[in-house]
């Protein structure tokens, strides 16, 4: 079972030197245990762009697709065997890079 | 057997077996939504059945079996078109129930299931009323206040998450357990308080249904979790709190006070039971949690045949402890409450105005202060804080005694 577990930011700053490298200690402990999929940070949503293709030609628009105080940061993807565990790892992800997160099941 | 009988045997299943029904087919089947509606077939085919083909000798297994069927029933029409392989495992997997102690512990992870903490606090109440009590959704529906719709897409949207999200399908490990336990008690107590103190103009003030349903699921984790102190606790303070319901609510419908209730007509059964379970957590020599000391303290209450013989240092000294697990301004006012008994209403009133910023929204912080205000015979300022208070009371019985108490002022 795999969990999309999100960042939600409402700060512009990025990670802290002490939280990139709490984040990485979390990141280790999670290859080391098998819950690693994948990971990554993200750019601001003011580097976003929106394509909208369903029509006859493609139409791309600057920015974010839903503007709001909190955005996401960043990801994870982990694997655990069901909601428990991804709560448990969840809770020491939030604690690591000192954001809210989402934890949320792929289909 | 008459029809009568037939009819009491149906309820008389339902109220023990429905769980273990739902527990043993959510476990075999993995899914809430078909262990539900199974056990809903099978109790609408024992009503059906029953009065002609006479009670079954085991009720539980017969139940067990017929919704064992009906599951397989659902899944085959469902997989008729697709994966012919699904349905040649079920038909081989016909095993008969499980052994009592087994299963025991299915109702458990129900419960628990129910009552996972990533499910919002009014989802698991509605869940677990339907789940593990086995309350229709209409009758939820009708013990909150809630549309039929409204509820039925509340538990709905509850087993969808359950299942997507793979919110697993037992008991916690032993390092959650004590959190998670008191995420059911919570549960527990918030059904038992709505029944105790029901708010809205619609409603009794008092609904007994509710309250029969939390003290009987307190007494089933009780009997599944005989060593757990908090568990025991909950129970005692609800028996100890059931045992004055008749004094409650006056002929007039008027709720009475504790100190103005009419102990004669208390239920000494109940007393004895809860006293015995308080004293068994005093015997137990552990350090006690909230509930157990709320038990404590209703226990003190009870004790007491005539309310001046009430132990009010004994009372004080146990909200100090819980003033230091819990130190919640609801308890600090409960706490002033006493303190008024001993030290009199001035000293409580200090306290009690105090806990303005954090309570003025609580109607029974304005019904304390009323009534202190009322016993050092400042009107004036009793007379507004009533108001004040009926404004934010939602029970009707209470609504009638802060009016009549308030209309009765000098």
């Amino acid at each position: 079972m795999q969990y999309l577990v999100s960042v939600i930011d409402d700060t512009a700053g990025l990670a802290t030197p002490d939280e990139m490298a709490a984040i990485d200690v979390f990141n280790d402990r999670l290859k080391a245990e098998g819950h690693w999929v994948f990971a990554g940070g993200l750019g601001a949503p003011s580097s976003a762009t929106v394509i909208d293709n369903r029509g006859e030609e493609a139409i791309f628009t600057d920015g974010p697709f839903v503007e709001s105080k909190e955005y996401l940061a960043g990801f994870w993807i982990m694997e655990a065997a069901d909601l428990d565990v991804a709560l448990t790892l969840a809770a020491e992800g939030s604690k690591a890079c000192n954001r809210k997160l989402e934890v949320r099941p792929f289909l | 057997m008459s029809v009568i009988d037939v009819r009491e045997a149906v309820t008389q299943a339902h109220h023990e077996e429905w769980a273990r029904v739902v527990a043993s087919l959510t476990r075999r089947f993995g899914d809430l939504d078909i262990a539900e509606e199974a056990a809903a077939e099978a109790f609408a085919t024992a009503v059906q059945r029953w009065p002609a083909d006479g009670v079954p000798p085991n009720p539980g297994a017969w139940l067990t079996i017929t919704a064992n069927r009906k599951a397989i029933d659902r899944i085959r029409r469902e997989n008729r078109r697709d994966d012919k392989q699904n349905e040649a495992q079920l038909l081989y997997d016909d095993d008969p129930p499980e052994p009592a102690g087994a299963i025991d512990d299915e109702r458990l992870r129900l419960i628990f299931t129910c009552c996972h903490p990533a499910l919002a606090m009014e989802t698991r109440v509605a869940l677990t009323l339907r789940m593990v009590a086995g309350l229709t959704v209409p009758e939820i529906a009708r013990a909150f206040l809630v549309q039929e719709t409204a509820m039925g897409q509340r538990i709905t949207r509850a087993k969808a998450k359950i299942k997507a999200a793979r919110i697993p399908y037992r008991v916690p490990s032993a390092e959650d357990l004590p959190a998670r336990v008191s995420g059911v008690l919570a549960v527990l107590f918030l059904v038992f308080n709505e029944g105790y103190l029901a708010t809205g103009p619609d409603t009794d003030p008092v609904r007994h249904d509710l309250i029969a349903e939390a003290i009987r699921l307190t007494r089933l984790i009780r009997a599944l979790m005989p060593e757990d102190g908090e568990v025991a606790g909950l129970l005692a303070l609800m028996l100890l709190t059931e045992a004055r319901r008749t004094a409650r609510v006056s002929a007039g419908g008027e709720l009475v006070t504790l100190v103005e209730q009419d102990r004669g007509t208390w239920d000494s059964a109940l007393i004895a039971e809860g006293h015995r379970l308080v004293r068994e957590r005093l015997a137990a020599r552990v350090a006690p949690g909230r509930y157990q000391i709320l038990a404590a303290i209703s226990a003190v209450h009870t004790s007491a045949r005539d309310v001046r013989d009430t132990d009010w240092s004994q009372i004080v000294a146990l909200y100090d402890q819980l003033v230091r697990i819990d130190p919640s301004p609801i308890i600090a006012l409960n706490r002033a409450i006493a303190v008024a008994e001993i030290d009199g209403p001035e000293v409580a009133l200090a306290a009690v105005d105090h806990l303005e910023d954090k309570l003025a929204g609580y109607h029974a912080y304005h019904a304390t202060r009323a009534d202190l205000l009322r016993r050092l015979g400042r009107s004036h300022k009793s007379r507004a804080a009533y108001d004040k208070a009926i404004e934010l009371a939602g029970n009707t019985a209470e609504i009638a005694a802060l009016t009549r108490r308030r209309d009765q002022l000098g």
